[in-house]
């Protein structure tokens, strides 16, 4: 199955300072509980202290944070995971999709899914997922996370037009995410110079209480 | 709401808005008829930023009551601006240095603490302009700093840390580098400035107390060999943890830049000894005569854009605005006001008082304590004032501060200690135009607010409730001047169009909502006319110079009386005070330093009720993996923090992003006291209310802790 157009994300992490803006605009749109987040800000670091015996320190710290909502990856996890078909990738325009009403809030997806997006309401029963903010595209408006960020480090488009217009930018094979080869993921990042690879062991997620 | 239970208890009771005003104007009435009025105290904060419904309301209505108890500094920069205007001659004048966009012009940026990333809530325009202007100029970064902050993250070159309020020693280290491989700006040195070195010590000032002599160690003129305890890079080593290679280096770097750009932040001055820090972190640009020119700074906090608005209580036309009351306190001795305000003093207190109440020694009591006080958008009255646990137990009794009103639209832990409060709107439910703070980089933002719903609930703007005090002591007339509050409102935005030229008609506005000023020709250059002719554009000081020696300065030093281990001196020096790094009283018992950030996840205290931003930035404290292996704790683990003066709860996060020997704690987390430990983990359970030497302000940022699984 080939889409119409493919939409994407572009993400500039020499410029995210970790506000969290976006996933707090994303929660405000849809009025997401605590617990629910459709866009993500993991903050990856690392690096090591040496006491120097002399009441001095040395050190080689770094961090950086990556800002994640979902892929709508080109060969997502989640839609071949998903038993009923409730998660399903929109032909015209490749966003990934929910329908709430087949969805039977098994999960799967979530298990499924290497970067965390769908997000069950456990309330409702139901998935639930970043959906590109659909509505407002159809308003010729942007996501309202790339809107709403400060730093102005979030895009949205045409993927194919988004590597053109961000020739820096990289595939996402950036730790703390996976390997790009698993969904292959509409997404580029302008890697940050304390960028470590996928699969760094030098760092880890710092902010597990926060995503 | 009026209180029912003991003061503090926050046991309130809903009652009607006249019984509430009535009871505020009887109080009124009778403190001041007893007391009279400097026993009343107008506390503010930045929790409401209007134009026209702000403190401007409140304050006028008391000036046209016979006045209240002013106060002087501010939470924010009250060590600075001393350090400023015994520097360089004006206080709010020199707090502000060359702008962001003047960055483009240097080759070395360097931050002495200052963290444009995290000083407003999501970083603020100075953030963005900081990043924008890295990224395009790719001028040389060099943060100091404990923590690895949001401005780092790959954007500097070199990260510092340092341990908190060591930076003067730093500093002192690098000025022994520059004077004894001869790189200071000797020209400069001798042209601009006063107590440098034997040429410009001021008439009758020997050369033994010059800065040279002071850094060296050595009361010879002339003579470049050491003393004992001369300020070298091994000695600032131990005390900054700063390996003396990176000392030498950094002085090197320092000296090499063609335009280095030196960015002293407030939050060094909010130590113990907070003005020596911030005045011997000026020296940098001092001593290398890199001030006043392209890419160059003074040291002071970015000159951001910013627009003029109309407050009531400055309004021209008004004229009966001024408050009786001549004397005033600092703004961070208002507790002790109401402990013992009688016997505050000028001398041991900085209290000021009118000439006619002077003794011949210059000295003089303040004469009355507080007996009432109001409080408006702000929650210093316990959470954001230092001591929590202090101020607590004084405010608790009620003989002592009779009265205390709360205006405001949360339930906090300052309106918890109201014995009336009185609900202010929000932003979102009343017309009025709100100004960017100080931070705003270089675009300057107006927003005009405008509504659908109006005053939610009971629930009114404070011009509102001024109206109705007003009335009560029988001053409406004189207060409203017989205008509505639209009238008001139409009239303060003609004011503030009048003095923000470009400015769009109100009803434009109300459709637009926000117009947005640039900084005139891009960029702000500070001491730029100064640089050019010294003698045509002297300083403010009273040699017209850079004063490094302070004759003003050294009369204090003799004259003030300071407790033991406070310091006021003539030359700006690194004093190692209490809770610092080297306090010997307290570092054993309390081993870690903790540091207290502006957190993204709130303003201040502001927003800590949204469930969303607890979420997004957790309340933890972070620790060092060292400092955590040695207490056994991991992530998540629940700790005591604590100290003599409190202990808070909250979890840990082990991270290597704070040094070791350093805890960090995002400051404005609302008090949560569960017999006798705050659960909300608010930082001023821990700080002290012992005001610095100088300014008499808030040294919250020298803390030391120990910290244990709970
Ligand atoms: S990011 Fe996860 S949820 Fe989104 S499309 Fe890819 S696999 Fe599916
Ligand atoms: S809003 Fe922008 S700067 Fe802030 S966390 Fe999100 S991507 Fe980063």
């Amino acid at each position: 199955m080939t889409n119409k157009i493919q939409y994407g994300f572009y993400f500039d992490a020499t410029r995210c300072t970790g506000c969290k803006t976006c996933q707090v605009s994303c929660k405000d749109r849809k009025d997401l509980p605590v617990g629910i987040n459709w866009r993500r800000v993991y903050e990856y670091a690392g690096g090591q202290w040496n006491q120097n015996g002399d009441g001095t320190v040395s050190q080689d710290v770094f961090a950086y944070y990556t800002s994640i909502g979902c892929n709508h990856c080109s060969e997502p996890a989640c839609t071949k995971a998903c038993p009923t078909g409730a998660m399903h990738k929109r032909r015209e325009d490749g966003l990934v999709l929910i329908d709430a009403e087949i969805c039977i809030g098994c999960g799967s997806c979530a298990r499924a899914c290497p970067y965390d997006a769908p997000q069950i309401d456990n309330d409702k029963g139901i998935m639930t997922k970043c959906d590109g903010c659909y509505e407002r595209l159809a308003e010729g408006l942007l996501p309202t996370c790339v809107e709403s960020c400060p730093q102005r480090a979030l895009d949205f488009g045409v993927i194919d037009e988004l590597r053109a217009k961000y020739p820096d930018a990289i595939e996402p094979n950036i730790a703390p995410l996976p390997s790009t080869e698993i969904t292959h993921p509409n997404l580029i990042i302008k890697p940050n110079r304390n960028a470590k690879p996928t699969g760094d062991k030098s760092g880890q997620i710092l902010n597990w209480a926060e995503v | 709401m009026k209180r029912v239970g003991p003061r503090g208890s926050g046991q309130f009771e809903r009652i009607s808005w006249d019984e509430a005003l009535d009871t505020v104007a009887e109080q009124l009435k009778r403190i001041t008829s007893q007391y009279g009025n400097e026993a009343i105290y107008a506390l503010g904060g930045p929790g409401a930023m209007y134009s026209f419904s702000n403190r401007g309301c409140l304050n006028r209505l008391l000036n046209l009551s016979g006045g209240y108890l002013g106060d002087y500094g501010n939470f924010s920069f009250a060590q600075y601006i001393k350090a400023c205007k015994y520097t360089y001659g004006a206080e709010i004048d020199y707090l502000f240095g060359s702008s962001v966009a003047e960055m483009a012009n240097s080759d070395l940026v360097l931050m002495i603490g200052h963290n444009p990333s995290e000083l407003g809530m999501s970083g603020s325009g100075q953030g963005y302009d900081f990043v924008r202007q890295k990224q395009k100029n790719n001028f040389k970064t060099i943060i100091i700093d404990p923590r690895y902050t949001e401005s780092s993250l790959g954007k500097e070159d070199q990260w510092i840390p340092i341990h908190p309020g060591t930076d003067a020693a730093l500093v002192e280290a690098i000025a022994y580098v520059l004077i004894t491989e001869n790189r200071v700006n000797q020209a400069f040195l001798n042209e601009y400035c006063v107590g440098y070195d034997e040429n410009t010590m001021p008439d009758g000032v020997p050369y033994s107390e010059s800065y040279k002599a002071y850094i060296l160690d050595n009361p010879v003129a002339g003579d470049l060999t050491p003393g004992a305890n001369a300020k070298t890079p091994a000695w600032a080593a131990p005390i900054t943890g700063i390996p003396e290679s990176t000392i030498w280096d950094l002085a090197h770097d320092l000296a090499n830049a063609q335009a280095p750009f030196v960015q002293v932040a407030m939050s060094i001055g909010r130590h113990s000894a907070g003005e020596n820090n911030v005045r011997t972190a000026f020296m940098l640009p001092i001593l290398l005569g890199q001030l006043g020119l392209p890419g160059t700074n003074h040291g002071g906090i970015p000159m951001s854009a910013s627009m003029n608005v109309f407050s009531m209580e400055n309004h021209a036309e008004a004229g009966d605005d001024a408050n009786a009351v001549k004397k005033r306190i600092s703004f961070f001795k208002f507790i002790e006001a109401v402990e013992n305000g009688k016997d505050l003093t000028v001398l041991k207190d900085g209290v000021i008082l009118p000439d006619e109440e002077l003794d011949e020694n210059g000295d003089g009591k303040l004469g009355t304590d507080i007996k009432a006080i109001i409080a408006y958008a702000t929650n210093r009255l316990i959470n954001q004032n230092a001591d929590v646990n202090y101020s607590r137990q004084v405010l608790a009794d009620d003989s002592k501060c009779e009265f205390i009103v709360v205006i405001d639209n949360v339930m906090n832990a300052s309106a918890e200690f109201a014995d009336i409060i009185l609900p202010d709107v929000t932003y979102v439910e009343t017309e009025d135009l709100v100004n960017q703070g100080a931070v705003a980089g270089d675009t300057a933002t107006l927003v005009q607010m405008s509504t659908s719903v109006g005053p939610m609930f009971e629930s009114k703007p404070l011009y509102e409730m001024c109206v109705g005090i007003a009335k009560r002591l029988g001053i409406e007339a004189e207060f409203t001047k017989g205008k509505s509050h639209k009238q008001w409102l139409d009239e303060a935005y003609a004011a503030t169009q009048a003095m923000n030229p470009g400015l769009p008609d109100k009803d434009v506005m109300l459709k637009q909502g926000i117009y947005r000023k640039y900084l005139p020709n891009g960029a702000y250059l500070s001491n730029k006319a100064f640089r050019a002719d010294p003698v045509a554009n002297p300083l403010p000081t009273p040699s017209g110079k850079i004063e490094i020696y302070s004759e003003r300065l050294a009369y204090l030093a003799k004259h003030w009386e300071l407790p033991e281990g406070d310091v006021i001196s003539a030359l700006p020096k690194y004093v190692a005070a209490w809770d610092g790094f080297e306090d010997e009283a307290t570092r054993h018992d309390y081993p870690l330093q903790l540091g207290g950030y502006h957190t993204k996840g709130r303003v201040h205290s502001s927003y800590h009720n949204v469930p969303w931003l607890r979420e997004a930035v957790q309340d933890a404290v972070w620790m060092n993996p060292i400092d955590a292996d040695q207490r056994g704790l991991k992530t998540g683990d629940q700790v005591k923090v604590f100290n003599s003066r409190g202990t808070i709860e909250i979890p840990v996060k082990v991270t290597p992003r704070v040094m070791p020997g350093v805890a960090a704690l995002g400051e404005g987390a609302w008090l949560k006291m569960e017999n006798g430990i705050d659960k909300g983990g608010n930082i001023n359970v821990l700080t002290s209310h012992r005001p610095t030497p100088l300014s008499k302000g808030n040294g919250q940022h020298s803390i030391r802790v120990e910290i244990q699984r709970a």
